[in-house]
């Protein structure tokens, strides 16, 4: 079994995971097109999502553990998205106005926002870790799952095809919104000079706000897929939260469209050097890769501009 | 006026909150059922209590402020050109009150010495593991937060470079893998420094030229892989199960024989005196040129380097002084007691940087004072919560000093007089600007 | 018209073109043969710098020379490329093409262009800002510290430990600091935080710090930009006192008085070219300066700013 042999199997699964990223990449570099800050509570965003949408839809889950089919599958998955998002929206909603607002209000220095970020993110966590517990929750199987069909021998199962479908159908909103929309407009042009942005009659303070709730709900709902795949914990949001900062610093932190590139293209990386070297290395892999492109190419594949090459 | 019922609403969202908080722990199988408990419970009589009570001093505030004004002086300051020459006329009498600075340190001092003879031995072990060496911790992660204005979210991971070296270097049994001879403990405490400095060197020098802010996310990924590989490397550093057996510290030299051991006292002293002796050593290095350099780059950057300041040998040297002091402090914390890597989580990371904030940044007594006062509430809480749902407090006394008191409870009157001018929109308070803003390739 | 022209120029009556004047010639630029001997007291020399950004011409071939001593004063509408021109000197901005030679002695050039700019302060080229950068928190005694301890060797270690070297040098660099501090008449404001400062006297703080650097070149970029009457008086004087030490100074200014009665030399730039160069009574007599000056409408505002100025 050589390394070519696995190659599209790598490549599906790397895929998978790496809409993923991208998914929660988006929070990232929206807050930090906007801000120029890294929101570093948002890995606790994602976390929150995923517990909220994998408690409502095991909620519903009938409580024979029969494992529901055609609609009823649907409905379900359908349900944890929405649930998850609308946790991930509120989490980030709450975020940014108990821990930054205050701040934006005085004109704070930005270590003061780091440092707030990672006492939110502590406070999360650990909330989180307190009324559910520290263990893993698995989400029952809201399907059956399957293979759906074979690409160039690399199985592609019903799972790994609604997250992936569900994760582009994600980014591709999200591309239309900031490129097509008036909400969109404000949002590049606050990121491009948010001075100008006041004096031309835009909401600054609006825009922020939803500029968090839309990472969030993306976040949040990012997060459901991913508890489907793996599981939930209270402490689940830091490696994915890093790695997908990762996927938007890859792509060029602040240009949505590189955050998506970045994302799936870290997930590919990985799958593949996990299988290369070994696959407990995979998360030192991504941090390499962070850093790796910092030295090399500090401002991403396609440049960091939100306002620009969204 | 619509302001009051929305803020006697977030008060009341708050005293839930605080309920939860507070309340029953809960598992994953009734994920709302611990929430619900804490809420449907008459402590809730007192936490909405409370909220209300919040509101009230909030609503009230303005007119309370009144007559707090008349007794004390007034908690915020407007900035304006007034107050600003009130601030140059008080610095100038800073001078005059030297000799007060030193009675104050006196009188703390000699508490200090006091304190642990009137203790439990619990409380003592307390003051030395977790007191003791979070001082030291946080005097060195001020050099960076504090002196540098940068961020290291990933301090401990030196810590845990002192503490391994020291297994390896002063101990053939404690760790699979070890040095060839056996060092007293002592010996290895420079080696330690140099060896914390250089990993900061090597992890600094090529993210120092990025933005100040991906510092903190790189340093937050490199301590997770030294608690990674800690974890996981069994055949290098025992894995999980940590590493037994470090010496304790002694001394033998020109007839002085000499061995901690179990007792915390001596560990107590000997901790004390390194904690004054760095509080000393970095107050001379803030009034150098050295300290100059470092609150010039914080307050503007390319001012700074356009004054001939090199920016990035300044930064780096923050970097690496603060990672040396954490190895350093690693080297006393492996010779004094049993770890594993559980100690270098983290979250123990984050705990130093709660310390540095909730003390005041650039303020060595007043990161001191933090150590106190946080593991004091560490310890106070031990029995009364789960050791790890403590972080939520920690997290919370973050978010809240950065909100009210972003000076720290001490704060360094520098540091001060830095946030209160750039939120007044002259000049900086922190390095976190783009590293290099001065070099413009177009 | 004619009678803003004047004002601009410090009063002196709107010059007839003789058409005499160096504004065709690129000044500065290289001349073969005896000109050579000129070189041997240039204190900098900057060969046809280009600065773009994006579709933005900066600079376009900007060349200059200024003689060890000297003041010379580049002035030119706003946007002409003077501070960027600045920034290139600085190394704040890295130009895309051309070099700067810099002489801190006659004897020793050095290239400018590729270093960074503490780089560039530590051989001998200190500048001020058009908007004042001081360091706001740090008294003006502390600010001009800054600047002399730079040169300075001690290290961490010695400064932890006091040795002598260390307090030594610390006690030198505050006596040197209270020198410049007096030579720019705030030796009175030594303990006061610079951002209490008022604004003229932060100008001459941030004079003071950039003597402090110990250069052989020192810019000042638009020092009397925002000072009244009385502090643009003062600070003529100041500049003419640092000018009298034999410091060579490089002066960007849009007040045309002060430009003229301070200027050994002058140079303008517009569009990001150099037009004209030389003695200040040469340029204000060339036919290029007075047009870029009157323009043909876009630099209108630009001018007119000028002569608002000097009308305050």
């Amino acid at each position: 079994m050589g390394f070519l042999d696995q190659f599209w199997q790598l490549s599906v699964d790397g895929l998978m995971v790496g809409s993923l990223y991208a998914v929660i990449a988006l929070g990232y570099t929206l807050v930090y097109g906007v801000l120029q800050l890294i929101n570093f509570a948002h890995s606790e965003v994602f976390m929150l999502g995923s517990f909220g949408g994998l408690f409502a839809a095991r909620a519903l889950l009938p409580g024979d553990g029969s494992v529901p089919g055609g609609a009823g599958s649907i409905a379900l998955v359908a349900v944890g998205l929405g649930a998850g998002a609308a946790c991930g929206g509120l989490a980030a909603f709450t975020l940014e106005r108990v821990a930054y607002r205050p701040l934006r209000r005085r004109a704070a220095p930005r270590l003061a926002y780091l440092i707030s970020a990672i006492g939110a993110s502590l406070f999360a966590v650990n909330l989180a870790g307190k009324e559910f517990g520290r263990q893993n929750v698995d989400l029952p199987d809201l399907f059956h799952n399957g293979t759906v069909f074979r690409l160039f021998g690399a199985a592609v199962s019903t799972q790994t095809l609604v997250i992936f479908a569900v994760a582009v159908a994600m980014l591709v909103g999200l591309d239309r919104l900031v490129a097509g929309t008036r909400l969109g407009q404000g949002i590049r042009a606050v990121a491009q000079d948010a001075d100008t942005a006041v004096l031309m009659g835009v909401n600054v303070e609006r825009i922020i706000i939803v500029t968090f709730v839309v990472g969030g709900l993306l976040a949040g709902a990012g997060g459901f897929l991913y508890a489907m795949t793996f599981n939930a914990s209270y402490s689940m949001g830091f490696v994915p939260g890093v790695k997908a900062f990762t996927a938007a610093v890859l792509g060029g932190i602040g240009n949505v469209r590189g955050a998506m590139l970045g994302g799936l293209l870290l997930g590919l990386v990985e799958s593949y050097g996990g299988y290369l070297f070994q696959a407990s290395y995979k998360d030192v892999i991504a941090f390499g890769v962070l850093v790796a492109i910092l030295m090399i190419r500090p401002s991403g594949l396609l440049g960091e501009r939100l306002g620009r090459a969204a | 006026m619509s302001a009051r019922p929305r803020t006697l609403g977030a008060s009341v969202l708050l005293g839930l909150l605080a309920a939860v908080v507070t309340g029953p722990t809960g598992d994953s199988d009734e994920p709302l059922r611990a929430a619900w408990d804490s809420i449907a419970d008459v402590r809730i009589v007192l936490f909405l209590g409370l909220a209300v009570a919040l509101w009230l001093v909030l609503v009230l505030g303005p007119r309370l402020r009144g007559l707090v004004a008349a007794v004390t002086a007034p908690p915020r300051r407007r900035l304006t050109a007034a107050t600003l020459t009130m601030t140059a006329r008080r610095s100038v009498a800073a001078a005059g009150r030297r000799g007060r600075t030193v009675a104050v340190g006196g009188g703390l001092l000699a508490v200090a010495v006091v304190a642990p003879l009137v203790v439990s031995t619990a409380a003592q072990q307390s003051m030395v593991n977790d007191i003791g060496i979070y001082a030291l911790l946080a005097l060195g992660l001020n050099v960076v937060v504090g002196y540098a204005g940068l961020l290291d979210l990933g301090y401990i991971a030196f810590f845990a470079i002192g503490a391994y070296a020291t297994a390896y270097f002063s101990s053939s049994t404690a760790m699979p893998w070890h040095a060839p001879f056996v060092l007293n403990p002592f010996f290895v405490f420079p080696i330690a420094l140099i060896l914390a400095a250089l990993a900061g060197v090597v992890l600094g020098a090529p993210t120092l030229r990025l933005r100040g802010d991906y510092l903190a996310i790189v340093t937050l990924g490199f301590g997770e892989i030294i608690h990674l590989v800690a974890n996981n490397a069994d055949g290098i550093t025992g894995g999980a199960r940590g590493a037994f057996g470090v010496p304790h510290l002694s001394v033998h030299l020109a007839g002085v024989d000499y061995a901690w051991g179990i007792d915390p006292l001596p560990y107590y002293y000997l901790l004390l005196v390194i904690v004054v002796g760095v509080m000393v050593a970095f107050g001379r290095l803030e009034r150098s040129r050295i300290g100059r350099s470092w609150a010039a780059i914080r307050e503007d950057e390319i001012a700074a380097e356009a004054t001939g300041v090199a920016t990035l040998r300044m930064k780096l040297l923050a970097f690496a002084l603060g990672a040396s002091v954490s190895g350093f402090a690693g080297v006393l914390f492996a010779s004094k007691q049993f770890f594993n890597p559980q100690s270098f989580s983290l979250q123990a990371s984050f705990f130093v940087v709660a310390v540095v904030i909730f003390g005041g940044m650039g303020s060595r007594l007043g990161v001191v004072v933090g150590a106190v006062v946080l593991q004091g509430l560490a310890f106070y809480l031990r029995d009364k919560v789960q050791p790890a749902d403590r972080y939520i407090y920690f997290g919370a006394v973050i978010v809240v000093m950065m909100i009210f008191r972003p000076q720290g409870l001490v704060p360094s009157r520098r540091r001060r007089r830095e946030i209160e001018l750039s939120e007044a929109g002259v000049g900086a308070a922190d390095s976190l600007g783009s590293a290099t803003p001065t070099v413009v390739r177009p | 018209m004619g009678a803003g022209f004047g004002r601009v120029f410090g009063g002196l009556g709107a010059s007839s073109t003789s058409g005499g004047g160096v504004g065709s010639a690129v000044p500065g630029a290289r001349r073969p043969g005896p000109g050579e001997d000129a070189a041997a007291d240039l204190v900098v020399e900057a060969r046809d710098l280009c600065l773009r950004f994006g579709g933005v011409t900066s600079l376009d071939g900007v060349s200059l020379r200024q003689r060890r001593g000297e003041i010379l004063a580049v002035i030119g509408p706003n946007g002409a490329g003077k501070t960027s021109l600045f920034n290139c000197l600085t190394g704040a901005y890295r130009p895309q093409h051309g070099t700067v030679t810099f002489w801190p002695t006659p004897d020793r050039p050095a290239q400018l262009v590729g270093r960074r700019p503490h780089a560039i302060t530590r051989l001998g080229v200190a500048r001020t800002f058009q908007n004042i950068r001081l360091f706001p928190a740090l008294t003006a005694l502390e600010n001009v510290q800054v600047g002399i301890e730079m040169r300075q060797r001690y290290g961490p270690l010695s400064a932890v430990l006091g040795l002598p070297s260390a307090r030594r040098a610390e006690r030198d660099g505050v006596r040197r600091a209270l020198e410049l501090l007096d030579l720019v008449g705030l030796a009175h404001r030594a303990h006061e935080v610079a951002a209490s400062l008022p604004y003229g006297e932060q100008r001459r703080l941030e004079i003071a710090r950039a003597l402090g650097t110990g250069p052989s070149l020192l810019l000042l970029d638009e020092p009397a930009a925002g000072t009244n009457p009385a502090e643009k008086r003062d600070l003529a004087g100041l500049i003419g006192r640092i000018a009298a030490t034999g410091m060579s100074v490089l002066l960007i200014e849009h007040d045309m008085g002060l430009v003229m009665s301070l200027a050994t030399s002058v140079a303008v730039l517009n569009f990001g070219r150099v037009i004209a160069c030389g003695t200040p009574a040469e340029v204000q007599r060339d036919p290029a300066v007075i047009e870029a000056y009157l323009g043909v409408g876009d630099d209108g505002p630009d001018a007119g700013g000028a002569t608002g100025k000097e009308l305050r």
